[in-house]
């Protein structure tokens, strides 16, 4: 969700996806995202698609956001029509998505289980800030019908935190991952981050170690990426903290991966980490497999078939479009056969199923069969007809990615 | 009302042919400018900048890089009608020999000085050209307009200069028009009439020639003796060729055809001549009816002094580069090139040049017309080099320089074998006008590029030129540059080519993971190498991306290393995340990169962006040199 929206279309006022895109919905994998845009706090590094209460201004409020949510549900019903299959994974993500009531969330659930349909067996993910919920909270949200739950812990090192300007004190997130288990979600989720200005490689090991400590299923851990715009940005510009070192990043992926592995956590994607084939986040598996997906809610995106979209940014837009019954999306684009197969090498290649070797032209499996040389990509799964990066491979996926597609 | 003269018939007597002599900024195209306004050869609504320079480059540099000359009629004081030729000079070193010419076609100079500035040294030395070819001149201070205007002081200096009194300095501001009309008749009163023998057979001086794309070339002349009529076939005197004339005529400021030229006018020919090679500036033009004997003097071919490697990123390009040249030839004549095949950079071109602004200019056309991408080797100068066999090469390559390493030689056979006896190298004499309390620095930096010195003069109390003998290729990186800031940007510099010097010359070759580039070799100074070497590593390691594996950037001369750099290797280069809205942009992103790609060179497995094929230039080198 982060940065400016891309250029693009415009989107027809009825959403009307090309037949084409439509026809693809039935032979792929389906998941809802829901994006909550709202926060306590801005954190200095985010610059998702957020709003303190102060920054909303009229027109838009947390009050009145499940029945907007709920209403661009029913608007992709009828875009959709009966071709999708039952959605495989929601998500609620923002934002702070436990900043809604208990209520609006189950409802918004609801929603999307009576107008779309889930899947028996579907992964409902609810991210989830440790300051924001506590034993009570989670044992809600899990009656509301949610089964995994992502918590953003960042970091264990208080320093660190400060620099992030989180609010949370380091040992919550255990605590927080503790109840999520009591009250009986199947899956937790830890997401870390790394790099930090301030972080020495002993803090980032600890925060790994006591993150495998508080034994989640899942891990995400992610380099610390300095976003234009937020106020970490202007912070480095003036020199008051220095910037994110490339080679220090480097050593922390390294040394996560060493602990996580130690620990019979598996990567399955560059920034994710599972203890399982089960326990793999599914809804992000269809972004990066190429599935059909509806993000819910202000400035969210979408694919169905070859086209991505994306909504009006400001919730008080958003607003006033689903009211009217139009459709909220701001732009969108159609993709052409190379660049869907472009978004295919360039998504796949970060996963450890690889990228399958047909995908690539000539130069593209030259590139391929000199980074297996240069110890980028794996010898074995290369003879297998793929591309999986290795360790260091992962580290430079984005230059392995650019010669795959020579 | 007496008749405006007409061309092919005035009469001498009242024709005055004077040039501008500036410098750059001091206001000679908007001095121009107000001269076509108030001769009323344009009229007000019609004016635009600078409208004399055609060129697109000309405009936006502000440069003039072609000469032109235009026919102004004006009402004389006494009441006669007069003929003004201004004929706008080059304003660039590079340029000089087209200066020299321009000015032999004239009789008096304005020299056009900035009042807050005061001379400057490329003024000064066209000055002396215009004062060795005999030119009346008219000192006259400019933009006394401007607040920080100084006109009492530089009117001191400039009388100083030339040897005249101060209040003999006219004061004008091109900008407001003011004292323009006084200048008109200053140059009416002053500037001798021409003194052709009009009866001779005719001999016709080429100033400038320039290739159109619709007519061909167009030849601007200045009648000397005699006269050239529109049916008249033409002979070149320095080549024999003869040419039909196709069309006569007069600038005004659009070219205006006539009946003819007549001795003393100025004016253009059209003859068919399909290259401006074919007419010369300096070359005679007479009557291939009736010609003259012997030809005007001073005709003379100008040499290149600069050489660099021009080659297309693309490869596929080179073609196009070819033809691009070629075309650019057909309007100048100075432009030479040769084929030429890098180990590094693969077919490409050596190519002349008068100077760097001609080599910076003939580089942006070749990108700027013709939509070519190039990457261009850093310049050097040619070196004369003798062996121990008393055979003798001339080096405009240096991986052509006889020893060292670098990846094989550009022409099979061009390396003669056996020791070096001895290499010579062009010197300059060079002139610097700074304020006095800048002599110190000035004196250090050109001692500093071995240069010795020749003789100093005070202007005027507080101003002083500075001679100095320095080998060419000593200014030709970032001379000027330094000179500007070691100087607060009040030094200016002139130099002109004084003759060849022996030095101790080596060639420092630079390798990438062990192999050499030739591209990257270059001539310097024994005492000199370990300094250039430690810093074009260093400059390389800076301009060079990391790569997925470490680069070791060595400079040696033959087999010596004398300076080392390491680039470490990329470790990261990945975005950490990638989830449903970060497609769109880093699909985008990644285009970006692709054709990023496109710009970068490789060499060997290394990417090498195209900048770093100049590296041996400073990093401040993009700006103004044009001293």
């Amino acid at each position: 969700m982060a940065g400016r929206p891309p250029q693009g279309l415009p989107v027809p006022a009825d959403g009307q996806l090309p037949a084409a895109a439509a026809r693809e919905l039935a032979g792929a994998p389906f998941a809802v995202y829901v994006h909550v845009p709202f926060c306590r706090t801005r954190c200095g590094y985010c610059d998702f698609n957020t709003y303190t209460a102060a920054e909303l201004g009229s027109g838009a409020s947390r009050e009145s956001y499940a029945g907007q949510a709920i209403a661009e549900i029913a608007f992709a019903r009828k875009v959709l029509g009966p071709a999708a299959p039952p959605a495989g994974a929601v998500f609620f993500g923002g934002g702070t998505p436990t900043l809604l009531r208990p209520a609006d969330l189950g409802a918004i659930l609801r929603a999307i289980d009576g107008e779309l349909g889930l899947a028996a067996t579907a992964e409902i993910t609810v991210e989830a800030n440790p300051e924001s919920v506590d034993r009570a909270s989670l044992d809600g949200l899990r009656e509301a019908g949610f089964t995994r739950v992502s918590l953003g812990m960042q970091s264990s090192a208080p320093h660190v935190l400060a620099v992030l300007e989180r609010a949370h004190s380091p040992g919550r997130a255990a605590r927080c991952a503790g109840w999520a288990r009591q009250a009986g979600f199947s899956q937790v989720s830890l997401d870390l981050i790394y790099g930090t200005p301030g972080e020495s490689d002993a803090d980032w090991r600890r925060s790994v170690e006591d993150a495998i400590a508080a034994a989640p299923d899942h891990l995400s851990a992610y380099a610390l990426t300095v976003e234009e715009g937020t106020r970490l940005a202007a912070r480095i510009r003036r020199g008051e903290i220095p910037a994110p070192d490339d080679d220090a990043l480097a050593d922390r992926y390294a040394a996560a991966d060493e602990l996580l592995a130690a620990a019979g956590f598996r990567w399955y994607e560059i920034s994710n980490w599972a203890a399982g084939p089960g326990a793999q986040c599914r809804h992000n598996l269809v972004y990066w497999t190429g599935g059909n997906w509806w993000g819910i809610g202000p400035g969210a995106h979408s694919h169905v078939g070859g086209v991505r979209w994306w909504n009006v940014r400001h919730p008080a837009a958003y607003a006033r479009r689903v009211a009217a019954g139009v459709s909220p999306g701001q732009g969108r684009e159609v993709l052409t056969g190379e660049q869907r197969r472009m978004e295919r090498v360039m998504l796949t290649a970060r996963l450890a199923s690889g990228c399958d070797l047909r995908e690539l032209r000539a130069g593209g499996r030259r590139a391929a069969a000199r980074a297996v040389a240069d110890g980028l990509a794996e010898p074995g799964a290369f003879a297998a007809g793929r591309v999986v990066l290795t360790r260091r491979g992962r580290l430079l996926a984005d230059a392995v990615v650019r010669g795959l597609l020579d | 009302m007496s008749v405006p003269p007409i061309p092919a018939r005035t009469d001498q007597a009242v024709i005055r042919n004077f040039c501008i002599i500036a410098h750059i900024d001091h206001g000679k195209s908007t001095l121009a400018d107000r001269m076509l306004q108030l001769t009323g050869v344009v009229e007000d609504r019609q004016m635009r900048a600078q409208y004399l320079d055609r060129m697109d480059i000309e405009r936006e540099r502000g440069i003039t890089i072609k000469s032109q000359a235009v026919r102004l009629p004006w009402r004389g004081r006494d009441g006669r009608d007069y003929v003004l030729n201004l004929i706008d000079t080059p304003g660039h070193v590079d340029f000089s020999y087209e200066v020299s010419r321009s000015l032999a076609a004239c009789e008096g100079a304005v020299l056009l000085v900035d009042a807050a500035q005061g001379i400057e040294a490329q003024t000064l030395a066209n000055l002396y050209l215009a004062l060795d070819a005999g030119l009346h001149l008219i000192p006259v201070l400019n933009k006394i307009d401007l607040p920080a205007a100084q006109p009492e002081r530089y009117a001191a200096e400039l009388a100083r200069v030339i040897g005249c009194q101060p209040p003999d300095v006219l004061r004008v501001s091109a900008k407001t028009g003011e004292g323009v009309a006084e200048l008109l008749n200053a140059v009416v009163a002053q500037v001798p009439a021409p003194a052709g023998d009009p009866d001779a057979p005719a001999r016709a001086l080429i100033f400038d020639s320039i290739y159109d794309t619709y007519r061909g070339v167009v030849t601007y002349v200045r009648m000397v003796d005699g006269r050239l009529h529109r049916r008249e076939r033409t002979l070149m005197l320095s080549t024999g060729a003869v040419h039909e004339t196709l069309e006569v005529g007069v600038i005004s400021p659009e070219p205006v055809p006539t009946e003819g030229l007549a001795a003393g006018e100025v004016g253009y020919l059209i003859t068919g001549v399909k290259d401006v090679r074919q007419a010369r500036v300096g070359d005679t033009v007479t009557s291939a009816a009736r010609p003259a004997a012997e030809p005007l003097p001073g005709y003379a071919h100008p040499k290149p002094m600069v050489f660099s490697g021009l080659y297309p990123v693309d490869g596929d390009q080179y073609p196009e580069l070819r033809d691009a040249l070629d075309k650019l030839r057909l309007n100048d004549a100075s432009l030479v090139y040769e084929p030429e095949t890098s180990a590094a950079l693969g077919f490409g071109f050596r190519c002349g040049f008068l100077g760097l602004l001609h080599m910076e200019i003939v580089r942006e056309r070749l990108e700027r017309e013709f939509g070519l991408a190039l990457i261009s080797t850093a310049p050097n100068v040619v070196y004369r080099v003798v062996m121990d066999s008393g055979a003798e090469v001339t080096v405009t390559n240096p991986s052509e320089f006889p020893g060292g390493n670098a990846g094989g030689p550009a022409r099979a056979g061009a390396i003669p074998p056996g020791k070096v006896a001895a290499v010579f190298e062009p010197v300059v004499r060079a002139t610097v006008l700074a304020p006095a309390d800048y002599i110190g620095a000035v004196m250090e930096l050109c001692q500093a590029r071995r240069g010795v010195l020749a003789g100093m003069e005070y202007l005027s109390e507080d101003r002083v030129e500075i001679r100095y003998t320095m080998p060419l290729s000593e200014i030709i990186f970032d001379f000027f540059d330094q000179l500007k800031s070691r100087t607060r940007g009040y030094a200016s510099l002139d130099y002109e080519p004084a003759g060849e010097q022996e030095a101790d010359l080596v060639k420092v070759d630079i390798l990438l993971q062990g192999q050499p580039v030739d591209a990257f070799s270059q001539i310097v100074h024994a005492d000199k190498a370990r300094e250039y070497g430690l810093a074009m590593t260093a400059r390389l390691k800076e301009l060079i991306p990391r790569q997925q594996f470490e680069v070791p950037i060595q400079a040696a001369i033959g087999a010596r290393v004398i300076a080392r750099e390491t680039i470490r290797a990329l470790r990261k280069d990945v975005l950490a995340k990638c989830y449903g809205g970060d497609i769109t942009r880093k699909r985008k992103l990644l285009e970006k990169q692709k054709e990023g790609k496109k710009r970068m060179k490789m060499i060997g497995r290394v990417e090498v962006p195209q900048e770093a094929f100049a590296a041996a230039l400073s990093a401040e080198q993009g700006g103004d040199r044009r001293g």
